[in-house]
């Protein structure tokens, strides 16, 4: 069943996080070519190979954002796609890509997130609604619009917080360990120029006396959306041969999405990563103990532990033991998030989620900073929309 | 910038729950065919995905399953609330829902504490809102 691991990503771009960004503002339109010519440069691939795109929204254009990215690239391609999955979008991407390439349908495909704010008309006022609601549709009719919003349930810090009050109730809580996954990820991010926090090293106590925004959650324990962005391109066995980097293959993948509001799922506190996370080691037929670095979406550091749980690296209800027994550091004996994560890297808007996909590639190529890991073959990659409800695993091989 | 708070605007499937809280009533659908409790009101059953589903009034008494105390506000129409007090209950007939607690000190929330509505009837506006507060 799934993948044969025959589709690679051979070519990645990324841009540097930046609080307020230095460059030009550019239209998502033109931020997906700058990011597509980066990632072709970067896998020595032409334009002109490129026969799939994979996208999300574009800023543009609320329909059509395949055919208006291929248009505007000037690309007719054999396979294209709009994955809509939060913060599970870009690990959504992978996937997609590496089975049109498997299945023949394409050869060369760039999945690209751009993660910079975009131009406004000069005489409208702003739009507000994403700055009022957030992830959440205040349109007539849907149920957060009738049912969250009016009781202020809207945004991710009240579901993370649901989140972790009850795993407090049920496992317990030990703040020093959710604050440790935030530091671990800080000295990876110390090792990485182009991380936001290069050169800012964070303790416990830094963590646990930052404001409380929603408790548990500290303020350092949240991601800070930044400006960026970020592509891949996935080649066929036959065109990887061509590129000059160590390929990083598909191996395995899994997807599950179970709500949109944390109120509905089933069990706030055994996340989808779970069966997503076992439909990918089955398929990559690997085991937890052959992973190498763990490349988890880590919009809080309650979501990290909860993905370690649930994808199985330890047992339910046993994180915050794991997280205190194992240094997470790219140096460590359980290197997770070794770019420093979103929460140290920086969250580039919906690229933030490719970063844990480049970090992958980039440590299985051995094309990391300071911060490369001596050994590095297998990686674990999630995805993570929403609040937990949207959820990707892949597992990212080289030879 | 002045913020007015966003309000429930009912549908025609959501009607009769909306309707029930002006009278301080607390109503669900439930599946005529198998059975099941259905919270937020639906036109199909989420369990079976019949469409008949038939209205019954409960007592809208349930759990405390978890809870948020949001210290910044979720969004700019509650800066006047916080801390905001935004739990998830679990209805005594199982599904949950999202609401908020009133009448409460904060160190006193816990997690499985039992609950009884409040109904607020949001002045000026026809509309009550499901509020909850230990029973
Ligand atoms: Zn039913």
């Amino acid at each position: 069943m799934g993948l044969q691991g025959t589709a690679a990503i051979v070519g990645i771009a990324e841009l540097k996080p930046e609080k307020k960004p230095t460059g030009p503002e550019m239209f998502s339109i033109e931020q997906w070519a700058q990011l597509a010519r980066l990632a072709l440069l970067d896998a020595g691939l032409r334009p002109g190979d490129v026969n799939g795109l994979v996208t999300s929204a574009v800023m543009e254009s609320a329909m059509f954002a395949p055919a208006t990215v291929a248009e505007y690239l000037g690309m007719e391609v054999d396979y294209a796609e709009h994955v809509d999955l939060g913060g599970a979008t870009a690990a959504g991407m992978i996937w997609r890509a590496a089975s049109a390439i498997e299945l023949g349908i394409a050869d060369v495909v760039v999945c690209a997130l751009p993660g910079a704010m975009t131009p406004q008309p000069p005489d409208a006022p702003p739009a507000m609604d994403g700055w009022l609601y957030g992830a959440s549709s205040n349109a007539y009719g849907s149920p957060q619009a009738e049912f969250e919003i009016p009781y202020g349930n809207i945004a991710q810090n009240s579901g993370y917080s649901q989140i972790a009050n009850r795993y407090g109730e049920e496992f317990g809580y030990d703040p020093r360990a959710l604050a440790k996954i935030a530091v671990d990820q800080r000295t990876n991010a110390c090792a990485n120029p182009e991380a936001l926090f290069y050169g800012k090293p964070l303790t416990i106590d830094d963590v646990l006396n930052s404001p409380m925004i929603a408790d548990p959650l500290h303020m350092l324990e949240i991601v800070m959306p930044v400006s960026g962005g970020a592509a891949v391109v996935l080649a066929s066995r036959e065109k990887a041969a061509q590129t000059p980097h160590r390929p990083v293959w598909l191996s395995g993948f899994g997807e599950r999405l179970a709500f949109k509001t944390p109120t509905y799922a089933a069990d706030l506190v055994r996340t989808p990563i779970g069966p997503a996370a076992d439909t990918a080691f089955g398929m990559a037929g690997v085991s937890r103990e052959d992973i190498d670095m763990v490349s988890i979406y880590d919009c809080y550091t309650i979501a990290v532990l909860l993905a370690i749980e649930d994808a199985g690296f330890c047992g339910k209800g046993e994180g915050m033991d794991f997280i205190n027994a194992h240094d997470l550091t790219f140096e460590g004996d359980f290197p997770c998030n070794t770019h420093g994560g979103q929460l140290s890297f920086g969250q580039t808007g919906m690229a933030g989620g490719l970063s844990h996909v480049t970090e992958g590639a980039r440590q299985i190529m051995g094309r990391a900073a300071g911060n490369q890991m001596a050994r590095c073959d297998t990686v674990f990659v999630s995805g993570n929309g929403g609040i937990m409800s949207e959820q990707v695993a892949l597992i990212l091989r080289g030879d | 910038m002045d913020f007015e708070k966003p309000l429930p605007v009912a549908t025609a499937t959501s009607k009769p729950f909306w309707e029930a809280l002006t009278r301080h009533e607390v109503q669900i659908q439930q599946c005529a065919d198998c059975q099941a409790w259905i919270y937020y009101p639906r036109a199909f059953c989420p369990e079976c995905l019949s469409p008949k589903l038939e209205w019954k009034q409960i007592s809208g008494k349930g759990t405390l399953y978890s809870f948020t105390i949001a210290r910044r506000p979720t969004a700019p129409f509650w800066a006047d609330e916080v801390p905001q007090l935004i739990v998830v209950v679990e209805l005594d007939e199982g599904p949950r829902l999202t609401s908020t607690l009133c009448n409460v000190e904060e160190g006193d929330i816990r997690v499985g504490m039992r609950l009884q509505p409040v109904f607020d009837d949001v002045s000026g506006k026809d509309v009550t809102l499901l509020r909850y507060e230990a029973e």
